[in-house]
């Protein structure tokens, strides 16, 4: 069995496995850990009210799983803030987070700001624009967690379509991840490809992992920490859990493509901090894919191997048909 | 303690009702949205009975089950067990599995398709054991909850029907709760017939010598003399024309047209005599015309009563004014219809204020239903009371 398939084995999760919450609770009381849920915003009023009603009943006041709800705000014009506030969570403005860094303007900002407010042993980040918002979108990514020690950087993954014809389905992340991670990751780091939806913005991570990595602000912040993590922890030190359906607003191609341009710049980035860029490893003739049956999940490979042909003005047969000199080399 | 110094004390205990249960606030809406968030259209309500099962369970109540039609069920025992007292709500809603059943949470409101009808009243249910814990209240009659299934509709109270005839806990009182609007106040039911009305016409017509253009216009002059039937003001009766259906195009005579409506009347008989006119009216159409037109009777009620001044309903308007909310007397079509038909007394409970009734934007407000979750327990707890005396 590869490394692949012994951690797709045992590091992919559904959250219906931690279906109890009061066991959950009970272990992260005798850990003694501290559970901070982040949901970084800017402009999100339709969903954010839902969202805080949904984690605070649950996994606070029914089962408390978490102890501080903070939205992380970007200076949202419409009621994000209040909303929010209403219904008892904690919000911050991020450029009044740890002034003295300044603020720049960007998710990634948020999500590294949260760091230095927010109280607990394991952050759970979480996007605010989750229509289908429900406790299983937070429990799924801290159970890990709390339940193996050496468990570091847990990200969601939603599949399960409603309805498949056969027994096998092709199964992934979204246009960017499959039309530019995971190359990238096919290329240069095969492992990282066991991550179904590697650019989810729902992942939970312990803060020792967290203080140690450095954070783009924009859009490459996901494909970045993975990098780093990797580099630092190896596989293992990941998990991820199936959310079901996760039901948000549809990007256009055009936004897309700003985000593969941010993610491209922060992949080259890391491969520069890892002193990489003029000695790339050898590229994989092998991409990898996913394939899904039931709740099980497994790599589809395909060799690509991206032959090349010299220019036509250097075949022999070619010059001597047209009547042309060989070319000066 | 006599009963009416028993009501005073409790009346004056209300305000304080109302801040504890704010206390509840994120614990109730997160259920309105995750049973709102549940599709549960009229016999497909699995679901959200199985959400209300769950629910039940780790509020730790006793008898737990779902029946044959579909029923949820709990138990909360009484501190003598003595009585029963039902508490209902119809856990279907109008709208099918297709539509996006997402809810928006907003500081005043909740808004989404059936939150109000009846999603609200799904979690008066779910979450009424923690609301009398909270607020330390203890009933001495066991309460049955009891999320009612196909009740609108072609489901004609199945449901609750089923329950009444195969309960094996004999209840005396029924509280039913409905998501708007606070103040309702129910303790009558209507007598009525819900019908719907066929008209074909034969794809080779001869409209020339019929000056018929179609099913639509078979079924206008059908409409026509429904409406030039005389309902008295009292006691109060009417023809409620709910809905046609025919026709695809601008200029292709449809071949079908479907009327649906309901005759109401607060006076036993007055409905058959209503129904019966309707059906000749029909049968004169069919001979004028050459169409083909049936007519189908979808659900029937008894008209039936508590009274104004019975204990429950004087109660009842007791708290309202206390809550300083102005009852709206009104008769009831619904689970009430069932109840009274077996001699139970029973109310319906409005529990707070909304907008867009069985409209996708349909919308709740959320400060007044702390009144509305108050006005249930008082009124439970009345009830409760009351059963000493009787």
């Amino acid at each position: 069995m590869s490394n692949i398939e012994k951690w797709l084995e045992s590091n992919t999760f559904h959250h219906g496995e931690f279906w109890d919450l009061l066991e959950l609770v009970k272990m992260k009381e005798k850990k003694d850990l501290k559970i901070s849920l982040c949901i970084p915003t800017l402009n999100e009023e339709k969903t954010i009210g839902k969202e805080i009603v949904i984690f605070k009943s649950e996994l606070m006041d029914r089962y408390p799983l978490i102890d501080e709800i903070a939205v992380i705000d970007s200076g949202s014009t419409d009621k994000t803030r209040e909303t929010a506030a209403a219904f008892g969570a904690d919000v911050y403005l991020s450029s009044e987070i740890l002034p003295s860094e300044g603020f720049k303007r960007g998710k990634g900002e948020n999500l590294w700001k949260a760091i230095y407010q927010l109280e607990g042993d394991i952050i759970c980040y979480v996007d605010a624009d989750i229509k289908n918002i429900h406790p299983r979108f937070a429990t799924g990514l801290i159970a890990p967690l709390i339940q193996r020690d050496q468990m570091q950087y847990v990200k969601a993954f939603y599949d399960r379509p409603l309805a498949f014809s056969q027994g096998v389905r092709p199964s992934g992340g979204g246009r960017v991840t499959e039309i530019l991670v995971r190359p990238l990751f096919s290329l240069f780091f095969p492992e990282l490809t066991s991550l179904i939806q590697p650019l989810s913005g729902e992942y939970a991570v312990r803060r020792e992992v967290l203080e140690s990595i450095p954070f783009p602000i924009g859009y490459g912040v996901e494909t970045s920490h993975i990098i780093d993590v990797y580099m630092k922890y190896g596989l293992d030190a990941f998990g991820q859990t199936d959310l079901d359906q996760r039901v948000h607003r549809n990007q256009s191609t055009l936004d897309l493509g700003k985000m593969a341009f941010g993610i491209l710049q922060s992949f080259l980035n890391r491969m520069e901090a890892y002193d990489l860029v003029d000695k790339l490893p050898e590229m994989s003739n092998i991409f990898r894919q996913f394939q899904a049956e039931g709740n099980r999940y497994e790599q589809v490979l395909k060799e690509i191997i991206e032959e090349e042909r010299p220019p036509m003005i250097e075949i022999a047969e070619y010059r001597e048909k047209f009547g042309l000199k060989k070319p000066k080399k | 303690m006599s009963n009416d110094e028993y009501e005073k004390a409790l009346l004056a205990k209300l305000p304080e009702y109302r801040e504890k249960l704010l206390s509840l606030r994120e614990r109730i809406l997160a259920d309105v949205v995750m049973v709102g968030e549940i599709p549960s259209p009229t016999f497909e309500e699995e679901k959200v009975v199985q959400f209300i099962c769950n629910r039940f369970t780790e509020e730790g109540l006793d008898q737990i089950s779902i029946d044959e039609v579909t029923n949820a069920t709990g138990l909360l025992p009484g501190t003598e067990g003595k009585h029963n007292i039902l508490v209902a709500a119809h856990t279907d809603r109008i709208w099918q599995n297709g539509i996006d059943h997402t809810v928006t949470v907003t500081s005043e409101s909740l808004i989404g398709p059936g939150i109000a009808d009846n999603a609200l009243g799904v979690t008066a249910l779910t979450t009424l054991p923690t609301l009398l814990k909270v607020l330390g209240v203890e009933l001495k009659s066991n309460l049955i909850l009891l999320g009612a299934s196909r009740s609108m509709g072609r489901g004609d109270l199945e449901g609750l029907r089923f329950f009444t005839e195969n309960a094996k806990l004999p209840f005396g009182a029924a509280v039913c709760v409905e998501g708007i609007q606070l103040g309702r106040l129910s303790y009558s039911s209507l007598g009525m017939n819900r019908c719907e009305i066929q008209v074909i016409t034969p794809e080779k017509h001869d409209w020339e010598s019929w000056s018929l253009t179609g099913a639509i216009t078979a079924l206008t002059q059908i409409v026509q003399r429904i409406l030039a039937i005389e309902t008295p003001q009292v006691p109060k009766t009417s023809i409620i024309l709910g809905s046609i259906n025919s026709g695809t195009s601008f200029n292709l005579p449809p071949t079908q047209a479907t009327l649906r409506f309901e005759v109401r009347s607060e006076e036993p008989g007055m409905v058959t005599r209503i129904r019966e006119q309707i059906e000749e009216i029909l049968e004169q159409n069919i001979a004028e015309n050459g169409i083909h037109a049936t007519m189908e009777i979808l659900a029937r009620r008894r008209p039936g009563s508590i009274g104004f001044s019975h204990p429950y309903v004087r109660s009842a308007r007791e708290i309202l004014k206390a809550l300083d909310i102005k009852p709206q007397v009104a008769p009831s079509t619904s689970e009430l219809s069932v109840l009274l038909d077996k001699d139970i007394p029973s109310l319906t409970l409005g529990l707070t204020e909304g907008d867009n009734k069985h409209k996708l934007d349909e919308a709740i407000r959320i400060k007044p239903m702390f009144s509305g979750l108050a006005q249930l327990i008082a009124t439970l707890q009345c009830i409760d009371n009351q059963f000493e005396d009787e």
